[in-house]
């Protein structure tokens, strides 16, 4: 009878009823459309600039003075790159921004190097070896990194004159390491602190020194930490402008400050293209190791920096 | 031979905080002592001083005959084992083990040899290439002996070794250390606060509260003459009762019974004056059942809570207000409720003094 056949179907409207079992299946809900909608059209807006600055890069000036600014380029040209990199003029010098390349290399490192390792044996130092005054030294180094870099600038100017390392390479690498060193400090001293102290005096009953201790034990264990404070000091010392300005010279000028007078040029006709390429290559060294590094960098953050 | 390691008036101030107080310690060759004590007690620190570890305040440590007070911890012919295992964890088994002895800069023949005959002690030669990240608790450590033992010394430490092990390895592990020390006859200084572990180990336990040691001697002294309260109520699971009565004339006065006490071995003469006094009773020297007519105090107690433990059972009732507790064989145990008749005898109690804690 066809009484039966209808009796099997669910009745209209009623929901079927699945006894839970197994993995918790997944919906799409309103909530998450509009929270993935909101993700998507903050991250395309973020993006733009940049996809500006890629298209206007290789664009011909013709084409931009249409002003269709995010327009795919219609004649592709490397043109503007190579300009940046090999002859757009920086004042009088017109040799692109590849001397400020090379010169950003000179500094970032030794810079990173030096200011790394001695941040590492600091940190090691407060942790393991604490001296008559350590907290106090260490609570002094952690002021410094609320010190506004601005107030501190002309006395170091007159100190590194006496010294005769002013407007030198190594100048600018000493200025580096110091400001540097505070929160690489603090990175440091907290991954060591977060070790377990017996390991440091099974080292001691085994009769290691001091040094013994720091290379054969802690230092290879601080792989995690050190890769954390190479990006912060890379980015870091890549993208300084103000005391690469002051400090550096006009020798050592790093690309941060060899963009700036590119793109301030005020003589001739603005060339928007090579602009975009001079600073897309200057933030291509940060950039790549953002990429590169990221996942390192979050765990390194949440390892026990407070600060940025 | 004269003290393996001893202990002179040693202090250890940490600002303000006295950690120890003049604290004197004999230990002779191929003694094993353990430290026992509840956490913050000093224990820890005692050893970390013997090992060099920590700077003393005052007094002075004789290791071997040899005042190393001021010797740095390699120099002190000690080897130590840590709760946290501490092994290099980027080195392998080997490199842990050898470590120390490069520093120390012996020959490779020399270090191989020693690292043979200390895994084959320990059977860890099938681990010796893995990480320390590769191996199990048990395993890493018998690897953190392995590094005590290879340095070839008179005296090894051993700070809360198992406390890190799961209850199964924990006692496989024990009876180990008790099988290395009879073998090897070194002098080892063991910290713990589990007092299983002190009780089976130990040829002598020095059982420590605030800094200072409150009763050092043979675990079974210890167990059944303990002598203060403090010692009485730290050593045995689950713990002594203690009742509160009068002493007066070689009677004591509990709960509106007297009782004759005076065939209990009194620390000094018959007991001195008459007094308050503490009466501790061990749970498992309390009787219950067909012999209970035979012991001199009997009491009516209505049992509240039983705990089954498998071979015996822990039965909990209310004696004279005070809380009771008894151990029984679970065959013959008591049900919630029952009221029974409990009896013991005063001449295996502990009778304290009521003011001052102390064993009369």
């Amino acid at each position: 009878m066809s009484g039966a056949a209808i009796s099997t179907k669910p009745a209209a409207g009623a929901k079927v009823v699945v006894e839970p079992a197994g993995p918790k299946p997944r919906k799409l809900t309103i909530t998450r459309i509009g929270v993935y909608a909101f993700l998507v059209i903050s991250a395309i807006y973020f993006l733009l600039p940049l996809w500006v600055m890629l298209v206007t890069s290789f664009k011909t000036m013709p084409e931009i003075r249409e002003g269709y600014l995010f327009n795919w380029p219609r004649e592709f040209t490397f043109e503007p790159w190579i300009k940046a990199w090999a002859t757009a003029c920086t004042g009088r010098d017109c040799n692109g921004i590849s001397p400020g390349f090379w010169n950003s290399v000179k500094i970032t490192v030794p810079g990173v190097i030096v200011s790394i390792t001695i941040a590492a044996i600091n940190g090691y130092t407060l942790s393991y070896w604490k001296f008559r005054g350590s907290e106090i030294f260490f609570g002094i180094l952690m002021f410094g990194a609320f010190v506004p870099y601005q107030v501190v600038i002309y006395p170091l100017i007159i100190f590194m004159r006496e010294m005769g390392l002013f407007a030198t390479l190594p100048g600018i690498i000493i200025v580096h390491t110091i400001f540097g060193m505070p929160i690489l400090t603090l990175l440091f001293r907290n991954f060591f602190a977060s070790l377990p102290e017996e390991l440091f005096k099974a080292a001691r009953i085994d009769g290691a020194g001091y040094w013994q201790i720091f290379f054969r034990i802690m230092l290879p264990m601080s792989v995690p930490i050190a890769i954390v404070a190479v990006i912060l000091q890379v980015t870091g010392i890549w993208n300084d402008f103000l005391f690469g300005t002051v400090f550096a010279g006009r020798e050592n000028m790093p690309m941060t400050v060899q963009l700036n007078n590119i793109v301030t040029t005020t003589t001739g006709t603005r060339e928007y293209n090579v602009n975009m390429a001079a600073t897309i290559l200057a933030a291509a060294v940060p950039l790549a190791v953002y990429f590169i590094s990221g996942k390192w960098f979050v765990r390194g953050i949440a390892a026990g920096a407070v600060k940025g | 031979m004269e003290h393996s390691v001893s202990v002179k008036d040693l202090s250890l101030n940490f600002g303000a905080v006295n950690v120890l107080q003049s604290m004197n310690l004999d230990i002779a060759p191929g003694e094993f002592l353990v430290l026992l004590g509840p956490s913050g007690c000093g224990k820890s620190t005692l050893l970390n001083c013997i090992a060099g570890l920590l700077d003393v305040s005052d007094g002075q440590i004789f290791i071997s005959g040899k005042n190393v007070t001021w010797e740095e911890p390699k120099d002190r012919g000690i080897g130590m084992v840590f709760q946290s295992y501490a092994l290099y964890p980027q080195m392998s088994v080997r490199k842990n083990l050898s470590f120390g002895l490069q520093v120390a800069g012996f020959k490779k023949e020399e270090i191989d040899k020693r690292i043979a005959r200390a895994s084959e002690m320990l059977q860890i030669e099938p681990l010796l290439d893995r990480k320390p990240a590769n191996l199990s608790g048990g395993q890493r450590q018998r690897v953190a002996i392995g590094r005590a033992l290879v340095r070839d010394v008179d005296v090894f430490l051993f700070d809360e070794p198992l406390s890190n092990l799961d209850a199964k390895l924990r006692s496989d592990l024990r009876v180990e250390i008790k099988r290395l020390h009879q073998r090897l006859k070194n002098t080892m200084i063991y910290v713990t606060h589990d007092q299983i572990e002190a009780m089976t180990l130990a040829d002598r336990i020095a059982i420590m509260k605030s800094g200072v040691i409150q009763q050092l001697d043979a675990p079974n002294v210890i167990y059944n003459k303990p002598v203060n309260l403090f010692v009485a109520g730290f050593i045995g699971s689950p713990s002594m009762n203690f009742i509160n009565g009068r002493f007066e004339n070689g009677t004591v006065t509990l709960g509106g019974h007297n009782f004759d006490v005076s065939r209990y071995e009194f620390e000094t003469g018959q007991g001195g004056t008459a007094q308050d006094v503490i009466l501790g009773v061990r749970p498992e020297h309390v009787v219950i059942g067909p012999g209970v007519e035979s012991q001199p105090c009997q009491f009516e107690a209505e049992i509240e809570i039983v705990e089954p433990m498998g071979a015996e059972t822990v039965a909990w009732t209310k004696l004279a207000g005070e809380t009771f507790t008894l151990r029984t064989n679970s065959e013959t145990a008591p049900q919630t409720g029952q009221k029974i008749r409990i009896g013991f005898d005063p001449i295996r109690s502990s009778i304290f003094d009521a003011q001052s804690g102390t064993r009369i």
